[in-house]
């Protein structure tokens, strides 16, 4: 196949091609820059990919996990696609669309000559089949892919190219959901399947096609032959540099950073920092790009305890020393959050109170008659202020970054408790709103997660709310609102409401490290920071 | 023998549904349930549906009472039938058919090597007469039990697959593939049977047949290498169970470091999504190959070492194994004098 070489490409791989920080930049961001000599994208050879977890399907549609959607992304493409930098969503299976000013009902011009591996053409028909499934054979199966279509009503192949999709109610975040892998459109014939076959193997459009794939073990997946529909978010245009990609599932981490050290894989998952000068030390490099959505945070239980006051939850906001927590646990590949959206996040806006004011949080405190006790954490009519937290250790980091926010705390008087959990425990706790916070964080480029998050009736409410607020107005706006820079004023509005509320004590930003030798060119990461392998090169 | 044989076949499978039932009531009282990990997993789903989510549990069964849902697995596990995997909805006796060869290789290769290197130091402890060297080869097994399988295999990995080059440090297609791993599982297993032989050897060597042996003049090798060998390596397989015990219990930790899609592997993973009927099926396989080999091993033990069968026919009383086999021959009185042997 032809060989491109645009500016764009030539400066990504000389930017990766450097270690360290810089690349947080150049992962998400295309920047300035000096095209180098190997900067060249050569097509051919087989890329050797660690995951740190099995994937758990083959089916795009009923994937959640960053290891599943990296091997599903390759094989499907979806009707629109997302712009890392901008946030932008930009045609794909879609030449184009309209959305209705209700926000309910939503017209794909489908893109021509587009053919599924299988050799069958996309058409209108083929994506109402994959709405109809996810909505009738999946359900639970794909979680996901049905939160993104709630309320749905039916599609319509108006003609061949045209579908048009119905909601029951406002579903802005429905256009953004349409880039998701999750809402990958697969082959005609995939979408009879049971949930089960699906998981097995399926056929897309997308620049890569299974080879193969063995449950809990790996997957391979080679170019596709043909390939011409990439989006702009892209770099290139045209079939997939690489010739084929074998994912190995590698559990343990020094096991995948050694791998990638001696050429046992060309790039692998979940590099931990202590991981970093090993793939360094052998001209690898660790690229890394932080997680749009929720960022990490106390999200407190508004029925129990003292966290009822809300002057708590503000001073508590306050009180966290968030660079702290970056300098001394998580290291430079993570950013302090500065809003109850993480920065990556379109429609993102920084909220001035998110900020370390440690005697800010004090004086909150004194004004609301918690005066210090004796053992120097405050008292207010005889109840101590004191709360525990549940929390499990899906990231490594929570409990040494709860450590130190349990300290930070104690500097304005309050007692956190930590309470480590399993999964299991963690998700009972959870169902039953047993507890008086929960920390996690949730990713989705869209502004829409803080609607299932913090919504009183149409999102999890973990803060365990009775009555809906100007947020819930707010968010409920958000998702009729179908021009982008009216939809970003509520989102903007929601995060600082949320925030006002005391809903969410945001901690930092989670990201996403990879280990990449120094041969593997233009590894990427997409809006929703899941690697891409399309503009993937190998070099000498 | 007959009697004595159904009498044992029928206690095997009270320990069979006994292990079944058990790791039922465990799993069962976990808390939460695998669909709603499975829903909640992905933190980002925000709400679905509560009507979609019971359809899920109703499909798997786990709509109903717990009882019912007790005697509907019972039932199948007994037909052979250990249902459908949560995660993957696959048939259960599938994965487990898929994992076993890795493991299965993985354990042969460790037994092996351990066997191997474990009665080579046990025959050099009691062949050697450096004190020395006795107080040091004899401080060997409990070493390697101490040490954590997990550091070992990273340590085998970092030096023979990152440093040397010479192996792969992950991967289960090839042969080649299998050396670390059954190196690093053969460790602890290898100091079992160390130390067991070499016990067994020990006070072999203090038997009044050792003493009238040598009195003879039968060579030292050949006292050792037969008449004290033989009826030792038949104490030691007492042990048989803890042994394979050693090996399953290992691949769990082994599989990880190596990334090899074994039992190991499928039981981390089962339990990490709480897959129940994965849990069950592995649980139920353990439980199996335990029955067997302490079964195997009882109805050998006469026909390997006539002692016991002169001692309790299995026309008297059924074949069994003695507390301590050696008691049967070796009276408690005879003097522990190891110049007897090595004069």
């Amino acid at each position: 196949m032809a060989v491109h070489l645009s500016t764009r490409v030539g400066t990504a791989a000389a930017l990766l091609a450097l270690s360290g920080p810089l690349l947080t930049a150049c992962s998400t961001a295309g920047a300035t820059a000096d095209a180098a000599a190997d900067a060249h994208p050569v097509a051919g050879g087989t890329l050797r990919y660690g995951l740190s977890q099995a994937p758990t399907c083959a089916d795009p549609a009923q994937s959640g996990t960053n290891q599943t959607i990296y091997v599903t992304r390759t094989v499907v493409d979806s009707l629109t696609d997302q712009n890392p930098k901008t946030g932008e969503i930009v045609p794909w299976l879609a030449e184009s669309w309209t959305v209705s000013p209700d926000a309910k009902t939503f017209t794909f011009k489908l893109r021509p000559g587009v053919t599924f591996s299988d050799g069958t053409a996309l058409d209108a028909q083929a994506v109402k089949a994959n709405l109809d499934a996810i909505t009738s054979t999946l359900k639970a199966k794909a979680p996901l892919a049905s939160s993104y279509l709630a309320g749905y009503q039916g599609s319509t192949a108006v003609d061949a190219q045209t579908v048009e999709i119905r909601f029951d109610r406002p579903n802005a975040q429905f256009l953004q959901a349409t880039s998701t892998s999750q809402l990958g459109i697969v082959s005609a014939a995939d979408t009879a399947k049971s949930a089960e076959d699906r998981c097995a193997t399926v056929v897309g459009s997308g620049p890569f096609v299974y080879d193969s794939y063995v449950q809990e073990k790996s997957a391979s997946v080679v170019r596709r032959a043909g390939y011409n529909w990439a989006s702009s978010a892209v770099h290139h245009t045209g079939e997939a540099y690489l010739d084929r990609i074998d994912f190995t599932v590698v559990p343990e981490s020094g096991v995948r950073a050694g791998s990638v050290a001696s050429g046992q894989l060309d790039a692998s998952s979940d590099a931990l920092t202590q991981d970093a000068p090993v793939i360094q030390g052998a001209g690898g490099r660790i690229l890394s790009v932080s997680n749009p959505g929720v960022p990490f945070g106390f999200q407190p239980n508004v029925q129990r305890g003292s966290l009822q006051d809300p002057a708590v939850r503000q001073a508590l906001i306050s009180a966290v020393n968030r660079q702290e927590l970056v300098d001394t646990v998580v290291g430079a590949d993570f950013k302090p959050a500065t809003s109850s959206l993480a920065s990556s996040t379109p429609g993102y806006r920084a909220v001035a109170a998110v900020t370390y004011d440690p005697d800010r949080s004090r004086k909150i405190l004194d004004q609301a008659g918690w005066v210090p006790g004796a053992d120097g954490i405050r008292v207010k009519d005889g109840q101590r202020l004191t709360f525990s937290v549940s929390f499990t250790s899906v990231f490594a980091g929570n409990q040494a970054i709860l450590e130190l926010v349990q300290q930070q705390f104690k500097a304005v008087g309050v007692d956190l408790q930590l309470k480590l959990q399993t999964t299991a425990e963690n998700t009972a706790a959870q169902n039953a709103k047993d507890f008086d916070a929960v920390y996690y964080n949730s990713t989705r480029a869209d502004g829409d997660i803080l609607r299932t998050t913090f919504g009183v009736t149409q999102g999890r409410n973990f803060n365990n709310r009775t009555a809906p607020t100007q947020l819930d107005e707010t968010l409920v706006n958000q998702q009729t609102a179908t021009d982008a820079t009216e939809r970003n004023a509520d989102l903007a509005t929601a995060q600082q409401q949320v925030i006002d509320e005391g809903l969410w004590i945001p901690t930092i930003e989670l990201s996403q490290a990879i280990g990449a030798a120094g041969k593997v060119k233009d590894l990427s990461f997409d809006a929703s920071s899941r690697l891409t392998f399309y503009d993937t090169w190998l070099g000498a | 023998m007959a009697g004595y044989l159904a009498r044992r076949l029928l206690q095997s499978a009270g320990v069979l549904w006994a292990a079944f039932t058990l790791s039922f009531l465990i799993l069962y009282l976990l808390p939460s349930d695998p669909i709603s990990m499975m829903v909640d997993g992905v933190a980002e789903a925000g709400t679905l549906d509560p009507a979609a989510t019971a359809q899920l549990k109703a499909r798997y069964g786990l709509d109903l009472p717990v009882w019912q849902q007790y005697l509907q697995s019972l039932r199948g596990a007994v037909g052979g039938d250990l249902g459908l995997s949560i995660t993957t909805g696959r048939p259960v006796t599938g994965l487990i058919g898929t994992a076993l060869p890795s493991t299965l290789a993985l354990a042969g290769a460790a037994l092996g090597l351990a066997l191997l290197a474990g009665a080579g130091l046990a025959v050099a402890t009691a062949w050697t007469r450096s004190r020395r060297l006795k107080a040091f080869l004899r401080a060997l097994p409990p070493v390697s039990t101490a040490l954590p399988t997990f550091w070992v295999g990273l340590v085998l990995v970092q030096i023979f697959s990152f440093g040397l080059r010479l192996l792969p440090a992950f991967g289960d297609s090839a042969p080649v593939h299998v050396i670390l791993p059954a190196l690093t599982l053969a460790l602890p297993t290898g100091a079992v049977i160390a130390q067991v032989l070499g016990d067994a050897l020990e006070s072999t060597l203090h038997r009044p047949f050792i003493a009238t042996a040598r009195a003879k003049g039968v060579s030292r090798r050949r006292i050792l290498g037969h008449h004290a060998f033989r009826p030792a390596a038949v104490n030691a397989l007492t042990v048989a169970g803890v042994i394979v015990g050693n090996l399953l219990a290992g691949s769990v930790v082994v599989e990880t470091v190596f990334a090899r899609n074994g039992v190991g592997r499928l039981t981390q993973q089962a339990v990490l999504t709480q897959d129940i009927p994965v849990v069950q099926g592995v649980v139920m396989l353990c439980a199996t190959v335990f029955v067997v080999i302490n079964l195997a091993v009882d109805l050998a033990y006469p026909l390997l070492d006539p002692r016991i069968a002169a001692a309790s026919g299995p026309a008297v009383s059924g074949p069994g194994r003695p507390a301590d086999p050696a008691a049967v021959a070796a009276p408690a009185t005879t003097p522990r004098d190891e110049e007897l042997v090595h004069a």
